[in-house]
């Protein structure tokens, strides 16, 4: 029996713009992950993925708001906590996020020992400065990081080296989750296996209890993380392990997902890649029924009706649709007979 | 498709350096290249191998240091203003960065009403203009009537990125160059974008000519591959040849880093820079 690390139930969120409209960006979300356990969350843009992200730190500001749900990580409930007790006790501490844009966040006059000393300092007052590098010096070398790094600005690393400096930056305090948002999109495919190299890393010494790894690069998730949890406006719509959700989804949506694979191997330019027409629900309004239905296949009348619960298939898979998983199986096998695929 | 005896564009010798003296960088080193009508040819090749620069070269935005660029089987010539544009109406790019490849205060409309201007089409009637610009949205899978009086902001990186295509489709270039078209939209997109590359080529008869890092996306658009490191082609061959049978160490490494589905990713071979 693994030790459950983090767990959110029934977690909705939403924005509230300028003229008062509520933006439901995250609805009725509920996810476990365990230790020594990662989680992957794919999805297209703007399907809420950096919104959960930004959701399960519960360090909400406007115009994100908090609506209901929990979030409890190692036993601790920190969803009603108050922002500034949040910022100060957990983030950094238990939950560390790093967001899409990471390395540009580094202030080009300041040192990356500064970083460091800013961070420990904003949660541990009476660390000295010699005690602080000291700490990061070795944390650095066992990331493979040179210690040089830590006496120098920004502009003089390159975008690899950066975006590993800001990930060994965020794990200083050992947190026991670490949100990773796209880490390795705006990297070419060299430092984007190194930064994956790294987080495995920090997962196997201990660094961090488990981690979260979101990207809309599904060949990446598939390599990275254990589970993959497919979102779609806001809502879970899928989530198996890795291997079933690559090879057998059943959700129409992720399914259309997986038509976009593109990987360097035999037998990829036979199949004509498909994608999926539309894009998603506009979430300030969103449809009554099932919110892919605009867009999906296989959509019936009942599609439109009433929301569509989440259903469970065995064990830790569940998958937000209407047809039963016995009738889908048989859809998509008639397709593949006939489509030859 | 590919014409083997018609090259439409080629180099030889082509060299770019930057800086002088201590800080002396050769960007690209004596490159051969030979790009013939009607086929889609990859560059691949990891950040800083010189891609960027040999596509802004070819595009008339750099200037070589060394050799010599053909076009159509004659030296290129642009040194005049006049020159230059009438060789940007046989050459044009898509850039990477959807976001910042428009200009903010033009609406939709007029960027394609300065396409139509371009090819010399500016005494035709309204009718005929709206028709164009209809007709090349609607290649992308776009709707004319709803982009009207917009402005590129109000659209996503993906139907930016889209409209990049339409525009190259008003325009008919004879050479598109496409420059990372697909990293900054997410894989569903990417998939749609690569289609419209595949169409332009076998619909309108255009060269393209597709730069990325991401060996997959060459394997699947492309007829023949360049591999680029540090300034120098590599490995060249038919994407077949290149990607299931590579033969230099560069070629092998770009191939292993990218995360496969069918065969196991192995992270252990990876070097961590000192």
């Amino acid at each position: 029996m693994s030790n459950v690390i983090l767990e959110v139930n029934d977690l909705s969120t939403k924005y509230i713009t300028r003229y008062e409209e509520s933006v439901y960006a995250v609805d009725h979300v509920s996810l476990q992950v365990d230790e020594t356990k990662s989680l992957g969350i794919a999805g297209e843009s703007g399907c809420g993925k950096s919104t959960l992200a930004l959701s399960l730190m519960g360090y909400y500001f406007p115009p994100l708001h908090y609506t209901n749900g929990e979030i409890i990580i190692d036993g601790r409930n920190i969803s009603g906590m108050a922002p500034d007790d949040v910022r100060k006790s957990i983030l950094g501490r238990e939950i560390a996020y790093i967001p899409q844009a990471a390395m540009n966040a580094l202030n080009p006059t300041r040192k990356i020992i500064n970083f460091i000393e800013d961070v420990v300092q904003a949660h541990d007052m009476y660390v000295n400065k010699k005690e602080i590098y000291e700490r990061a010096r070795s944390l650095f070398e066992t990331l493979g990081l040179p210690a040089e790094v830590l006496q120098k600005y920004p502009v003089e690393l390159s975008g690899g080296m950066k975006q590993r400096t800001v990930i060994a930056i965020s794990v200083i305090l050992f947190p026991k989750v670490l949100i990773a948002d796209e880490p390795s999109s705006a990297l070419d495919v060299t430092s984007q296996k190194m930064v994956i190299k790294m987080l495995k890393q920090l997962l196997e010494t201990g660094f961090i209890s488990s981690l979260i790894f979101i990207t809309h690069e599904l060949p990446l998730l598939y390599n990275v993380t254990d589970d993959i949890m497919v979102m779609y406006a806001g809502q879970i719509v899928e989530k198996a392990s890795a291997h079933d959700a690559v090879f057998d989804p059943l959700h129409p949506y992720a399914r259309g997902l997986m038509g976009s694979i593109i990987v360097p191997e035999d037998g990829l330019r036979d199949v004509k890649l498909t994608a999926i027409p539309g894009v998603p629900p506009n979430l300030k309004d969103p449809p009554s029924g099932c919110r892919f239905a605009e867009r999906c296949r296989y959509v019936r009348a009942e599609c439109r009706g009433a929301s569509v619960q989440l259903r469970e298939v065995g064990r830790d898979r569940t998958y937000r649709c209407i047809i039963p998983e016995g009738e889908l199986r048989e859809i998509y096998e008639k397709e593949a007979e006939k489509y030859g695929r | 498709m590919v014409d083997k005896n018609n090259v439409i564009l080629s180099t030889r010798g082509l060299t770019k350096v930057f800086g002088f003296g201590r800080t002396k960088t050769l960007a690209v080193d004596r490159v051969d290249l030979d790009i013939h009508k009607g086929e889609v040819v990859s560059i691949v090749g990891e950040s800083g191998s010189g891609k960027t620069t040999l596509a802004k070269m070819l595009l008339g935005l750099l200037n070589p240091t060394e050799g010599e660029i053909y076009f159509q089987g004659q030296l290129r010539d642009i040194r005049s203003r006049k020159k230059k544009q009438e060789y940007w109406k046989n050459i044009q790019a898509i850039f990477q960065d959807p976001y910042s490849s428009y200009n903010t205060f033009q609406k939709i409309d007029s960027v394609l009403l300065d396409c139509i201007r371009m090819r010399g089409g500016s005494r035709l009637p309204k009718e005929q203009k709206i028709e164009m610009m209809t007709e090349a949205c609607g290649f992308v899978n776009l709707k004319f009537e709803e982009l009207t009086n917009k402005y590129p902001f109000e659209l996503s990186g993906g139907q930016m990125q889209r409209l990049m295509i339409a525009r190259i489709f008003l325009l008919k270039p004879k050479i598109l160059v496409a420059d990372e078209p697909t990293s900054m939209i997410d894989a569903c997109s990417r998939a749609t974008i690569l289609d419209f590359l595949m169409q332009l080529r076998d619909e309108v008869g255009m060269t393209v000519m597709f730069i990325t890092h991401d060996i997959g996306l060459a394997y699947y658009v492309s007829d023949n591959v360049h591999i680029m490191e540090r300034g120098k082609f590599v490995e060249s061959g038919t994407a077949d040849q290149v990607i299931l049978h590579p033969k230099d160490w560069c070629t092998q490494r770009l191939i292993n880093d990218v995360p496969k589905i069918h065969e196991e990713w192995d992270l252990s071979t990876v070097e961590y820079p000192t």
